[in-house]
């Protein structure tokens, strides 16, 4: 709320906030192109109004002789300009060297993009839906994607990289006002696909205790967070709600509202014709299934749904978070809660409104 | 080519070329380049229409932050990604390309050669039916399930999608082909048919424009059709150049592209700025000043358009260095366009300034260009690059320079070669009404985008955040009124062609070669091969109260 209110104030008509290092060098470069531009669009304007009323056509006049060439002339409007934007280009790359040149003692967070979420990598191995950084300290981002060219967008802090597949781009910042709440936007600016205008994260900016302390935190869920609990965080965060709903209506993925009902009974039915109940078995489980469709998503395509390809997350979803899922998708189906209501009346239908009511 | 009865030298009345056959067939197989004009002036602007709806439907939908079209989200993505690339896949390809040099050029260019068409008729011909066969691809895609790759078809995302890739991209392949040939056809036509008296720097500088024009449209449309030909193959058979996972390169495909893309943005311009150089110095009553270094600055434009691909791809992660280069070459871009638009105020200082529409809509280009032109310095520039590129001060500015400037060039060359065309005047004061409404749309439509877009709004997005709302709705507002200042020039038209007063041959008072002859122009153009003399010699021709037209005086004197 605080930060909200501060971002009012911290930015202009043009510009949003600035709270990077180069953010403002970024700005008084924007500002003097502004000054240049006005200036010549003014001197424009001024002259051509100036010679349409001046020399506006009246009935039997003709023009006044003048000369049709003044070689002075054309080398001063070409020199002066040419001079000009000499200044705007080196201006320009002594900015940009700024910021293709992270200092060497930066924090490395590795970005992972893919359709249409964000996977933020800290160096202790936790993985986020959004940018964690401490302020005052230079993080160097190393960028890729796992499926289409996706863009890190950050205003607040003038940057952006893309990221494509199959390559490692590189970029860095270091931000310079804390913002723990409220964030700052980050957005994907290279379009891809359907949700490209959803995948939107935040950018907080931790004091230095505070963002080791944010840290060990989200690195250790179990003992904090019921498994469910964890289940619903990851569905948010990891971009699972961008193509599956928990309502039941079809977006792009099947929906997850009793889809643990379907698995566990076998009723669900594949692309190539096949139903799950004749793929499980002895050492290949509801939970097998599950775990497959997260890390191996193209292995068993449901019916309806081909031509949709899902990113696979092995390496960001941590095999201990499975069973998380696992026990969140249970949550989500109403027969097997109605079973599970006798034997074991606690903690996950409790805690499902929580997460069934989620927007 | 029909052949003329010999010693036609006496200009009878000769028919006009409108009226010289008769019957679909007479315009559907015509070889006449003025009739191959009006076809593409048909086809052209029924694109501009449909990329038009396309338009009006994205503003809409950008009224409200979230979902305003439809209730369903995903759909209501889905229909707007549509809906932005179909618009500017049909802008670009069918409408911005084409527009100048296939309608203006190609009725043009041949009258003011002095010849009775362009060198290749039948080649002419040809192109235009590549035009409608693209054209086929483009409403097939429409039919069949759209685009959603936005209209540069980046990889991998083009070869992901289930929207119709194919088709389109064959669809651009082939329009691609209609312009090579118009090209063809311009720069053979300005070696070969140029009378006697036309030296090089005695051309028109709307024919040296054209040339430029048509160096680009030889040499990088080429390119575009071999990338869209390797997308295809990565597509259809796996063929691995751009997809990481089958070892190619995405970057790759951006290069290739913007190696024709971004001088097919001086396939745009250009002929814009050769229609501004004629239209100032006609309706300024006075010789156009700084003629050779505006005749330069077009070729250098042409030139140096090649090498500043790059800056297209700053974020790209292509190195700093190349970065540093082509941001240098971006700039070096910007100094033939100031140096026309200098040249145009000093033509216009000390003239005797006739404020007919052509004359309004090119005073509107010098200042949407000015704006289009200026706010391109702060995306050569890199550190600003970094944080404009692919928000919507990117929108902003090419809608300036391609909406701002290039529309408003071809409104210009429509009204000011539109008696020569039909024969026939628009009411003055409607098509002035109709070049302020679409002025002020214009600038209510885009001007909103450059600060929402500075502020972080990035491009492409059917969903946003609360706080650009106040942009987005000026912006739409601005759209509407822009589109009634539209149709309102299609009504002066159509006025124009019912009831519009018969046009004399001169009436600007213009000495191009095309005024020398009737209003319309006879099927052959010209009795006998017309002598040129200097272009732009306005002040040899008088107005003439009794027939409305302007005549040259030495002939007037001598009829007294």
């Amino acid at each position: 709320m605080t930060a909200g209110i501060l971002a009012q104030f911290g930015d202009s008509f043009w510009m949003p906030i600035d709270a990077s290092t180069y953010a403002h060098r970024v700005d008084r470069l924007f500002y003097f192109i502004l000054a240049v531009a006005v200036f010549f669009f003014a001197l424009i304007a001024v002259l051509m109004v100036l010679f349409v009323v001046r020399y506006r056509r009246r009935d039997g006049e003709v023009s006044r002789p003048s000369a049709s060439h003044n070689t002075a002339l054309e080398l001063t409007w070409t020199i002066i300009p040419a001079i000009l934007v000499v200044v705007i280009f080196v201006l320009g790359l002594k900015g940009y060297m700024d910021m293709a040149t992270p200092p060497a003692n930066a924090m490395d967070i590795t970005v992972t993009a893919f359709k249409w979420a964000w996977a933020f990598t800290y160096p202790n191995g936790h993985v986020d839906a959004n940018l964690h950084v401490p302020v005052d300290r230079p993080v160097r981002l190393t960028l890729t994607s796992q499926d289409v060219i996706h863009s890190l967008y950050i205003p607040a802090f003038r940057i952006k990289k893309d990221c494509v597949p199959g390559r490692f781009n590189r970029t860095w910042f270091q931000a310079t006002k804390v913002n723990d709440t409220e964030g700052y936007d980050l957005f994907c600016a290279e379009y891809c696909g359907t949700s490209h205008s959803a995948m939107v994260a935040k950018v907080y900016v931790h004091d230095a205790a505070g963002f080791q302390r944010w840290l060990e935190e989200a690195s250790r869920w179990e003992g904090r967070i019921t498994p469910v609990q964890r289940g619903a965080q990851l569905y948010e965060q990891r971009g699972c709600r961008q193509c599956h709903s928990i309502d039941g209506t079809r977006v792009i993925g099947p929906t997850f509202r009793n889809a643990w009902d379907e698995i566990v009974e076998g009723r669900r039915v594949f692309a190539d014709g096949r139903r799950l109940g004749d793929l499980l078995g002895e050492g290949y489980g509801a939970e097998d299934y599950v775990r497959q469709s997260i890390y191996d998503p193209g292995a068993h395509i449901v019916a309806g749904y081909a031509g949709v390809a899902m990113p696979g997350y092995r390496g960001q979803i941590r095999d201990n978070d499975i069973p998380a899922i696992v026990a969140w998708l249970k949550s989500l189906s109403d027969r097997y809660r109605s079973q599970a209501q006798q034997p074991a009346a606690g903690s996950s239908p409790a805690s499902a409104p929580d997460t069934g009511g989620a927007p | 080519m029909s052949a003329v009865a010999p010693g036609y030298a006496v200009p009878e009345p000769a028919e006009s070329y409108l009226a010289a056959g008769r019957g679909v067939l007479s315009w559907l197989l015509t070889l006449d380049h003025k009739r191959i004009a009006l076809l593409y002036l048909a086809a052209i602007l029924a694109s501009f229409l449909l990329g038009g709806v396309f338009a009006l439907l994205i503003r809409t939908e950008l009224i409200t932050p979230g979902p305003t079209l439809m209730a369903d989200a995903t759909k209501n993505r889905d229909f707007y990604n549509q809906m932005f690339t179909l618009h500017g896949a049909v802008m670009t390809f069918m409408f911005i390309i084409p527009a100048i040099p296939a309608i203006i050029g190609n009725f043009v260019l041949p009258l003011m050669l002095g010849a009775r068409d362009v060198a290749f008729p039948r080649l002419n011909l040809a192109s235009f039916y590549c035009w409608v066969a693209g054209g086929v691809f483009f409403v097939l895609v429409l039919l069949t399930g759209g685009l959603d790759t936005g209209w540069t078809f980046y990889t991998p995302y083009s070869t992901e999608t289930t929207t119709r890739v194919i088709p389109a991209t064959l669809g651009a392949f082939i329009l691609g082909f209609s312009s090579i040939l118009t090209g063809v056809n311009f720069i053979a036509s300005i070696h070969m048919l140029r009378p006697p008296g036309m030296t090089w720097f005695r051309m028109p500088l709307l024919l040296w424009a054209l040339y430029a024009t048509s160096i680009i449209q030889i040499l990088a449309t080429p390119v575009l059709a071999i990338t869209l030909l390797l997308l295809i193959a990565e597509r259809a058979l796996g063929v691995g150049i751009f997809d990481p996972r089958l070892g190619g390169d995405p970057i790759l495909y951006q290069h290739f592209f913007w190696f024709y893309s971004h001088p097919a943005v001086y396939i745009m311009i250009l002929p814009a700025m050769g229609v501004i150089s004629e239209v100032i110095a006609t309706f300024s009553r006075k010789h156009i000043f700084g003629y050779r270094f505006i005749a330069a600055s077009s070729i250098a434009i042409a030139l140096l358009g090649f090498l500043v691909w790059g800056h297209h791809m700053f974020s790209s992660g292509q190195s700093g260095m190349a970065n540093a280069i082509f941001s240098l070459l971006t700039f070096s871009v910007s100094i033939p366009s100031a140096i026309k638009v200098f040249n145009w105020l000093a033509t216009m200082y000390r003239g005797s300034i006739w404020l007919k529409a052509p004359m309004l809509y090119a005073l509107g280009f010098i200042l949407l260009f000015g704006i289009g032109g200026l706010t391109g310095l702060f995306l050569g520039a890199l550190a600003t690059d970094i944080h404009l590129h692919d928000t919507y001060f990117v929108v902003a500015h090419f809608h300036y320079v391609m909406m701002g400037s290039t529309l408003f060039a071809f409104l210009a060359a429509m009204h000011y070669w539109w008696p020569k065309m039909f024969g026939r005047m628009y009411s003055e004061f409607w098509a002035a009404a109709a070049a302020v409404l679409v002025f002020l749309g214009q600038n209510f439509t885009f001007f909103p985008l450059f600060v929402a877009g500075a502020r972080g709004m990035p491009r492409r997005y059917a969903e946003y955040k609360p706080e650009f709302a106040l942009y987005h709705q000026i912006s739409s507002l601005g759209s509407y009124l822009m589109a009634v200042g539209l149709f309102l020039v299609l009504a002066v038209w159509i006025h124009s062609l019912l009831r519009g007063r018969r046009a004399p041959a001169n009436p600007w008072g213009a000495n191009t070669l095309e005024w020398h002859c009737a209003s319309p122009p006879p099927h052959d153009n010209f009795a006998t091969t017309p002598t040129a003399g200097d272009p732009y010699d306005v002040e040899a021709w008088e107005y003439d109260p009794r027939t409305g037209s302007f005549v040259k005086k030495d002939a007037a004197a001598t009829a007294a």
